[in-house]
């Protein structure tokens, strides 16, 4: 019954989209705009349907129904009911049907929060939407069928993936991650609206500002998320590894980034037309090549899901995207012409168009040594891999820029900088980081780029604290608040602009913390007979005192207590644990992880005596400040939110008309 | 849309497809193994010191390539593995029988650690042919392993002449180190 249910209402979600779209592209043209209206009702049906068909899913899950070929594949009776829901996106069928309800909920918001704006770029934006979900939707009657039959019905399943059931982390990360990639879809479909409509001038921009601030930070969060992931469940201390599918979800939020930065420009000064339509293009396309990499079995990666013909009609997508978005831009070439230009070279635009550049060229370098082995084997026949060694070489000097340029971008004015205005600017963050550069010398630290890391981290810090420190100066000069309340207000008066530089304040905390527990870290590997104690680095020592195992349904745990001493008084307990899963022969590991915000004291049970569990093999490490990289991340989120916050109206009801658009149009800062 | 900008994205687009395309026929998981004829994968590992306390023999590490114009026989072991324990007498009896013939043999330990290596050859009689140590599993990798016991013989030209999976005994060994022999002979 469920399997009816569920594939009937994708079927018929598919084909209202085919019609959706028809509808569109004849009610525009024959200007019927009944037809665009029904396509409109498309996009509301087409969410409803989509709830239903997940809702059954989450059902058929938790009532254990394995005659639902997705049930059978990922469901357990002994699985908890909290893995037993996230199961929901713990397989390919399962997370592309929960693609397709975020698709079509952004689908439906886009199109209602627009409903009355006249002109053909909203239906567009609809119509490319709802190619976009006619795709998944055909994957989710296709080849990606969740709601298959099985017969004869099994009585229990396998469960999900051991390594998604071991933390709850695996609750937050994929749904953050769909927000983002699928929430990129919706700026996208607008730029295509407006190549397809001919409204070209930053209207598109306007509309889907909050879209994209929204989108990019969920894709944020859910890479920060992802690699706390990876640091509490893989057990090397590691939080990131140039993975094939880690790479796939950094690409489209290096590219968002930079859209985000650079729609800034053509807001103001109406430049970098092209630049904003290929960066939220490509961020597009390159979500759907993430999905691709992942799901087509094309490249050897730990996430990697299962293969199948899957992987062509992604291709298919893919190809279909890439040369409709081509040809839509070359097509209005001459419409997408620059009206401003640049004043000078130092200004805050030409630093926009160098972080453009530089984000380009890392999304490049990322993606050609994801591609590499494929390319390498199907050329020379070679089997290659392309590993961290090639992705830090490559990247950490682009990092490093990019950080130096998050501290340059607030300290210069558009258009033109004094002299004054330079000295002003950037002479406090430069003796910051001439500061920071020699304590670091000073404190061993003797790479360059670590040292140039720690650098232009103080160097941005001081530049974006700076612009808060002004800006609450300035408000308690003229209006004599306290300095919480100026702060509040200042923030409230232009959201985007400080919430952009609280997120520069995570990104900062993230480099730093990055920077320092890769340099800093000491790894040690003992075996430990019971009560005997290892030294560690950082003035700690771990007592080794007991092993212990427990029986759960799900799976078996062994897991040894160790106690922590620092400076010789004891400081904590902590168990590290191995968790053997039914039906998997290599254990699962739970690192215990003590954060401080100095440090992570991160312990890992490698090996006990099986015998009589008299002595266990530990591998400890001490990384410094990795709890800044998580709390970066949160940082970053609190800044998007701000940029989301709507802008405190002037309650000065003297100025009409004119403030009221100013207003109503969110359109930057007032003063230049 | 013009006609000549689909063109000409098509164009532009169409070496990325192609090369996914060609992707999507390929397994990256799929590694050729070492298979008789082809040259032997190289290797450079440490060589495990048997006795902790005694001075480390030489050499202390050892380089296949080194081993050109011997025959070499490589035996992949662990001392978790039963069939393991079988098939040593084996290896240590042809080792005695070809040391004059320049015939050189390595174990290469497979995860597994130095401790237990070492108990585990105390209680075969002691070591007869150096250990060599594989941290990562790499060269097993490179020799397309798939489970232990695995021996491999390589000819005087470093070329794959043998390789058994699972356990073998003399007679195998010596039929099959002859041939090495004698094809080097042939071939010289």
């Amino acid at each position: 019954m469920i399997s009816t249910l569920g594939f009937g209402t994708l079927a018929i979600a598919f084909a209202l989209s085919i019609y959706g779209i028809i509808a569109v592209a004849v009610g525009l043209r024959r200007r019927r705009p009944e037809f665009v209206r029904s396509a409109e009702m498309v996009a509301y049906v087409n969410f409803g349907l989509l709830t239903l068909a997940n809702l059954a899913m989450v059902y058929a899950l938790v009532t254990h129904d394995f005659s639902v070929s997705y049930v059978a594949q990922v469901g357990s009776r002994s699985t908890p009911l909290f893995f037993t829901v996230i199961s929901l996106w713990s397989a390919l069928e399962g997370s592309i049907l929960f693609w397709g309800w975020v698709l079509a909920a952004y689908t439906a918001a886009a199109v209602y929060l627009h409903r009355d704006r006249p002109g053909p770029l909203v239906p567009c934006a609809n119509a490319t939407l709802l190619v976009i979900g006619a795709f998944f939707y055909m994957l989710l009657i296709g080849p990606a069928n969740p709601f298959g039959r099985v017969w004869p019905v099994p009585l229990d399943g396998p469960g999900p993936n051991p390594l998604l059931q071991n933390h709850l982390l695996m609750a937050v990360h994929p749904p953050l991650l769909y927000l983002g990639y699928v929430g990129m879809s919706v700026p996208f479909a607008f730029a295509v609206g407006a190549l397809l409509s001919g409204e070209l001038d930053d209207g598109w921009i306007r509309m889907t500002r909050r879209w994209t601030i929204a989108a990019w930070s969920f894709l944020s969060l859910a890479i920060v998320a992802g690699m706390w992931w990876a640091y509490e469940v893989l057990g090397w201390g590691g939080y990131w590894g140039w993975d094939p599918v880690e790479n796939a979800s950094f690409m489209p939020w290096l590219t968002a980034t930079a859209f985000l930065h650079s729609v800034m420009v053509q807001e103001r000064r109406d430049m970098l037309k092209v630049w904003n339509l290929g960066l939220i293009v490509s961020t597009f396309l390159l979500t759907i090549l993430g999905t691709f990499l992942t799901r087509s079995g094309i490249v050897s990666s730990v996430h990697a899901f299962a293969q199948g013909t899957i992987g062509y009609y992604f291709l298919g997508f893919i190809a279909i995207g890439l040369i409709a978005s081509l040809a839509l831009l070359a097509g209005r070439g001459e419409a997408l012409r620059s009206e401003g230009a640049l004043d000078a070279v130092a200004s805050r635009e030409t630093v926009f168009l160098v972080n453009n550049l530089l984000l380009t060229a890392f999304t490049f370098t990322v993606l050609l040594g994801t591609l590499f082995p494929i390319v390498a084997e199907a050329v020379r026949g070679v089997k290659v891999s392309v590993g961290a060694p090639f992705f830090n070489r490559m990247t950490v000097p682009l990092c490093v820029a990019l950080l130096f340029l998050i501290g340059v971008g607030p300290a210069l004015p558009w258009r033109r900088a004094t002299a004054d205005q330079l000295r002003r600017g950037l002479v406090p963050p430069a003796a910051a980081a001439v500061l920071v550069a020699g304590l670091s010398v000073v404190f061993g630290v003797r790479a360059f780029y670590t040292v140039l890391a720690f650098a232009f981290g103080a160097f941005a810090l001081v530049a974006n604290v700076n612009e808060f420190v002004t800006g609450v100066r300035a408000r308690r000069r003229a209006h004599g608040e306290g300095v919480l309340t100026a702060l509040a207000r200042l923030v409230r008066s232009n959201p985007r602009r400080y919430g952009g530089y609280t997120a520069h304040l995570g990104v900062i905390a993230m480099a730093i913390g990055i920077a320092a527990s890769s340099t800093f870290k000491e790894e040690r590997q003992a075996t430990l007979r019971v009560g005997e104690r290892l030294a560690v680095p950082g003035g700690f020592e771990l007592r080794f005192d007991e092993l212990w195992a427990a029986e759960e349904p799900r799976r078996f745990v062994v897991g040894a207590d160790v106690t922590v001493f620092r400076e010789g008084r004891e400081a904590g307990q902590l168990a590290p644990r191995l968790n053997y899963y039914r039906g998997t022969d290599q254990p699962l590991t739970t690192p215990a992880v003590r954060s401080r915000p100095k440090q992570d004291l991160y312990v890992t049970l490698m090996a006990f005596d099986e015998r009589d569990g008299s002595s266990a093999t530990f591998l400890v490490l001490v990384e410094p400040l990795v709890i800044w990289i998580w709390i970066g991340g949160g940082i970053i989120g609190l800044g998007a939110v701000i940029a989301l916050l709507p802008r405190r109206r002037r309650r000065d009801a003297t100025l009409g008309p004119a403030s009221a658009r100013f207003a109503t149009s969110g359109a930057g800062e007032v003063a230049g | 849309m013009k006609l000549r900008s689909v063109l000409i994205a098509t164009a532009v687009a169409l070496p990325l497809l192609a090369l996914f395309l060609r992707g999507l026929g390929m397994d990256p998981r799929y590694i050729p193994p070492a298979i008789p004829g082809q040259p032997a994968p190289p290797f450079e590992l440490e060589r495990m010191a048997y006795d902790p306390e005694a001075e480390p023999s030489e050499p202390t590490s050892v380089r296949l390539d080194d081993y050109l114009g011997h025959v070499v026989v490589v035996n992949f072991w662990a001392s978790w593995c039963i069939p393991c324990r079988q098939e040593h007498p084996a290896l240590v009896a042809a080792a005695e029988r070809y040391r004059d013939q320049g015939v050189v043999f390595f174990g290469i330990l497979y995860q597994d650690q130095v401790r237990n290596a070492r108990r585990w050859l105390a209680e075969m009689g002691g070591e007869a042919y150096p250990t060599l140590l594989d941290p990562g599993s790499r060269t097993a990798i490179d020799y397309g392993l798939t489970g232990v016991p695995e021996t491999v013989i390589i000819d005087r030209d470093g070329i794959v002449s043998y390789k058994r999976n699972g356990v073998v005994t003399l007679d195998l060994l010596v039929r099959e180190i002859e041939a090495a022999l004698a094809r080097s002979e042939e071939a010289a």
